[in-house]
This record gives C-alpha cells, sequence and structure tokens, in this order.
C-alpha cells in the first residue's frame, strides 16, 4: 500500500479530544507497533482509518483524502482484526463464506492458517461463533485476516485471548507476510517487537514517541551480543544458532545481529528471558 | 446497480436473512401469526356469521384484525433494537471493516427483513385459501390480494420506524422504551373512543380525521373493514368523511401508498443519520 496521510485529525467525544490534531504518515511496508496505556487513542486512531467514526482533519490512502469518510475500495484493501471478537450469531462456515465472498480472501489458504493455529475449520464449521472460546473467536479472526490479499492489516491487541503456542505460531504468521504493511495495537511491546520496523506511541491522542527504528538503524550495521544462558535450553540454542550465535562452552553464546533487525531479535529473548543470565548489547557500530 | 453493488447487496441480504431465520424473535412471530390463523381455522370461525360475514371472508376479517394488533409490534420491537444491537455487541465494528458500502449494508437488511416479516402472513393467508378450497367455500382472492398489499405496506411502515429508531437510539434500552411508545400512542389513537372524547372535548373534527387518516394503524383497519364493509357501517360517523374524501377504490389506494411511503421515508431518514453519524 502506499502512503497514508494522517493530518490534523481530532476526535471528540463529549469535547474530550481522544484524538488531538494527530498528524502521522506511513509508508508502504511500514510495520507498525502502536503502544500507548489504555485511552490513549489507540482503537479510535483505528475506527477513524475504517471509517467508523466521523473526526475533524483529513486521513488519506495514496496520496491526499479523498473527502469521504469511508470508502469500500479502500476498505478491500484493508484487513482487520478487533480487540474483541464481536458475538456474532452465524456459524463459523458462515462467517468464512461471507469473507470469502466479499473480499476475496482464499479458502484453502485459511484452511491452512487455521491449522497451524491449531483450529479445525471443518469441525468447527457449524457452531456459532459466539459459542467459540475467546481464543479459538481470535484465532479465526486473525485466519480471516491473514487469508486476505490485504495491502495493510490492523491488528488491534491481537494476541490478547491466544495462549503462548498460538501466540507464537502467531507472530511467526504476520512475520511471513512480508508484502503487507501492518498496524499492530499492543500494551506489550517485546510481543510484537520483532515483527515492527517502527514504534509509535500515543499517549492522550498525541504521538509521543515516534521511533523509526530503520532511520536510525541502517542496514549492513550490526550489533555484536552475547549472552549468557542460566541452562542449555535446546530450543533456545536452536534460535540463537538460527541468528548465527555460537558458543564455546554451551552456556555463553555470541554473535552480532543486523541492527535493523534489534527489535525483532529482542522479542525473541523476550520469550526465553527467564534462561538469559548475562546479556550485552554493543550498540557501536562494528 | 454494478455487479459488484449487486452482489454485495445479495451478500448482505442473504447474511440478514440467515440471522433472523435463526433468531428466537422470528420464530416466536411466526408460530404466533400462522399459529393464530390455524386456531381461528380449528376453531370454525368460518363457520360462524358475524355482521352478515361468513366462511372465509369471514375468518379473514377477524385474521387481518388480530394481525394489525400483532404485526406492528413485533416488527418494531424486533427492529428498533437490531443494529444498536449490533452496535452494542461489537459486531458492527467488525462487520463494517468489510468492503461493503453502507447503503448496501442498511439496504440489503431492510429488503431481507421486509421479505421475511411478510413470509408468516403470506403463509398464513395461503393456508385460509388452501382451507377455504378444501370447505367448498367461495375465495375471495382480490381481497386476499389487497390484504397481503395491504400487511405488506404496513410491515413496510413499522420495518422503516423500526430502522430510523435503531439509528437514532444509543442504546438498546432507548431504542426499545421509544419504539414501545410509538406503538402504544398509535394504538391509543386507534381507538375510536379516544377520538370521540377528543371530538367531545371540541377539538376540530377535521383534526381528529386527520389524525385518523395519518395513524397507519387506523389506516390498515379501515381500508381492511371497508373492503367488506363499503358503507363503512361498523366505522359510525368518520365514516362519511372518509367516504366523500376518498371513496372506497381511493381509500384503499391511499391504505396502500401512505404507509409505504411513510416507512420508506423513515428508513430513508434512519439511513441518513446511520451513515452521517459514528458507526460504531
Amino acid at each position: 500500500m502506499g502512503m497514508i496521510a494522517i493530518d490534523g485529525l481530532t476526535k471528540r467525544f463529549e469535547r474530550r479530544a481522544v484524538l488531538d490534531e494527530l498528524t502521522l504518515s506511513l509508508a508502504a511496508g511500514d510495520r507498525v507497533a502502536l503502544i500507548g496505556s489504555n485511552g490513549a487513542g489507540k482503537t479510535t486512531l483505528f475506527r477513524c482509518l475504517l471509517g467508523q467514526y466521523r473526526f475533524q482533519g483529513t486521513v488519506g490512502f495514496d496520496g491526499p483524502g479523498n473527502g469521504r469518510r469511508r470508502d469500500t475500495a479502500t476498505l478491500a484493501r484493508i484487513a482487520f482484526v478487533p480487540q474483541l471478537p464481536p458475538p456474532l450469531r452465524m456459524p463459523v462456515g458462515e462467517l468464512l463464506k461471507f469473507a470469502v465472498n466479499g473480499t476475496g480472501a482464499d479458502r484453502a489458504c485459511m484452511d491452512d492458517i487455521a491449522a497451524k493455529m491449531g483450529i479445525d475449520l471443518a469441525e468447527i464449521r457449524r457452531r456459532p461463533f459466539y459459542r467459540l472460546s475467546g481464543g479459538q473467536k481470535q484465532k479465526i479472526l486473525v485466519t480471516i485476516a491473514l487469508a486476505r490479499q490485504a495491502e495493510l492489516m490492523i491488528f488491534d491487541e491481537p494476541a490478547a485471548n491466544l495462549d503462548p503456542a498460538a501466540r507464537a505460531v502467531f507472530i511467526d504468521l504476520l512475520a511471513e507476510r512480508k508484502d503487507a504493511s501492518m498496524l499492530i495495537a499492543s500494551h506489550r511491546l517485546e510481543e510484537v517487537a520483532s515483527l515492527v520496523n517502527r514504534v509509535i506511541e500515543l499517549d492522550r491522542g498525541k504521538v509521543v514517541l515516534d521511533d523509526s527504528v530503520v532511520d536510525r538503524l541502517k542496514a549492513g550495521v550490526f550489533r555484536n551480543c552475547r549472552i549468557g544462558l542460566a541452562e542449555p535450553h535446546p530450543t533456545f540454542i536452536t534460535a540463537l544458532t538460527d541468528w548465527g550465535f555460537a558458543s564455546d562452552n554451551g552456556t555463553m553464546y555470541a554473535g552480532r545481529i543486523p541492527a535493523g533487525d534489534t527489535l525483532r531479535f529482542l522479542g525473541l529473548l523476550s520469550r526465553y528471558a527467564s534462561l538469559v543470565e548475562h546479556l550485552s548489547l554493543d550498540t557501536g557500530e562494528v | 446497480m454494478s455487479s459488484n453493488a449487486r452482489a454485495s447487496f445479495g451478500l448482505i441480504a442473504r447474511l440478514e436473512v440467515h440471522e433472523s431465520l435463526r433468531s428466537r424473535w422470528f420464530h416466536f412471530y411466526a408460530l404466533v401469526l400462522v399459529g393464530l390463523m390455524l386456531l381461528l381455522i380449528l376453531t370454525g370461525v368460518s363457520e360462524s356469521r358475524v355482521m352478515g360475514f361468513t366462511g372465509l371472508s369471514r375468518l379473514l376479517v377477524t385474521y387481518i384484525q388480530i394481525t394489525m394488533a400483532v404485526l406492528p409490534l413485533f416488527i418494531i420491537v424486533a427492529t428498533a433494537r437490531s443494529m444498536v444491537g449490533d452496535r452494542e455487541a461489537g459486531n458492527l465494528e467488525y462487520m463494517l471493516a468489510f468492503p461493503v458500502s453502507l447503503a448496501t449494508w442498511f439496504w440489503g437488511r431492510f429488503l431481507a427483513r421486509l421479505m421475511l416479516i411478510l413470509a408468516p402472513v403470506l403463509l398464513a393467508l395461503g393456508i385460509a385459501a388452501v382451507f377455504g378450497l378444501m370447505k367448498g367455500h367461495e375465495i375471495p382472492w382480490r381481497h386476499v390480494g389487497l390484504y397481503s398489499g395491504l400487511t405488506a405496506a404496513l410491515a413496510t411502515c413499522f420495518l422503516g420506524l423500526g430502522f430510523l429508531l435503531s439509528s437514532v437510539s444509543r442504546s438498546t434500552e432507548v431504542a426499545l422504551g421509544a419504539s414501545l411508545m410509538i406503538w402504544l400512542v398509535l394504538v391509543a389513537l386507534l381507538d375510536l373512543l379516544l377520538l370521540s372524547v377528543l371530538i367531545k372535548a371540541q377539538f376540530v373534527p377535521e383534526f381528529v380525521i386527520g389524525i385518523a387518516l395519518a395513524n397507519p394503524l387506523q389506516s390498515f383497519r379501515t381500508a381492511s373493514m371497508i373492503l367488506f364493509d363499503p358503507q363503512l357501517i361498523l366505522l359510525g360517523p368518520a365514516s362519511y368523511v372518509i367516504l366523500d374524501l376518498f371513496g372506497v377504490t381511493g381509500y384503499v389506494v391511499w391504505a396502500l401508498i401512505y404507509p409505504t411511503a411513510l416507512g420508506l421515508v423513515f428508513a430513508a431518514l434512519g439511513y441518513w443519520r446511520f451513515s452521517r453519524s459514528d458507526l460504531v
């Protein structure tokens, strides 16, 4: 997707500005972690982007805004997963069919993605969506979103209802979608750090941090890293080896990581935080 | 309408039909409307004679009078909470993130609901016709057709009102309260006794007749009566004004067009409000 230009975006509820003169631009390929405390304006921003709220200011896709609040051609390019799964009464099969017919989502792709997330769509297709567990609902919504050929993916706290295993699979699936831009709202940066190249923090409707990781951590720059493990852990060691780390004694590992992948690497470390006894990350260029 | 728009419209209409067919309100509604007809048939209403009516005509007169009380209440209560309920539950936030235009979403649901609402009434009238044929009664086909039309007009009117209420209400409670209040007011103004009291209280008679003409429930009731009682003997003195002003055919046409137009205007207002406010 081309650039999204947000200019002077203000949304008020009963005179209280939830988004306050927000100006932001997203380039094609941006994978943004949108962080902030409750009420910071993350969900409101998404709803403005999806044309669900009236607002002041402009939101333009591929250039200046066309003046229309909600444009179906734009929505066809956006996949969305809400913070709370809606209590839809329709059976799962009908929801999937609606997504296929309404957005051109790939049905076979849905089966693959759902299987990776531990859901058998054939088994639950007759069950009403609202009767599924919170985690199952979230997995189905993620499945639908990822099966679409969307250019922008908007996820509002997507992993909130997922168990750790499903969360890891979900992160991997998102990482595979290199063709799409992403806007991921999360209270926990470490959860999505491995995916993103830009972090935007909102506070009371304003951008208080816009950390374009790729600008600062240029391609071709590496960081030296040393990690001491409390005990040899096969999965963690395999992951470190994949990153090019090597060890002399089985517990102390050393390697170099591309600076642009720092967040992704820290995301990996966060999964095994309890095993890390020593960590040093040399920020100087090598 | 482009083929894409037609496909989207069909998609939303099918979704609404399936959603309603699953809902308890529709099961209950269909059961009441079809059950009433079966009950009237079983109790032998068609064999009795009241005010000169007997056979299938008698059955239809009784059924249509009951329908007038049941149909609007069901429609307005079930519809008024539909969109506002979806908004509260978060269904709209998700479903409207799909690339479907608001017009398609709103009018697709409207049309689907209208068809569903009419289906049980038409089924009941069909059952009555079959029953009449089996009993050897003469079938008043013209009246069956006009009753179907009057019912469709009344249904459109209250469906439009329900969509309007659902669009302007910010909570299900408000929508339900408003819909019940409006229904009660219309039923109260239906009461000829109340209208008589207004006349007795020296309201201008034209104003009182105006209220009766503007009330879609009353127009339905009067038109359904006029089909079998062209002199409107059952209605009393008010009939002089109606017959002088419209005539029999004119009044039936009025009762078909006015509630339909009113319902479409309500629905259009609802759409206008829906499309210009926060959707979630």
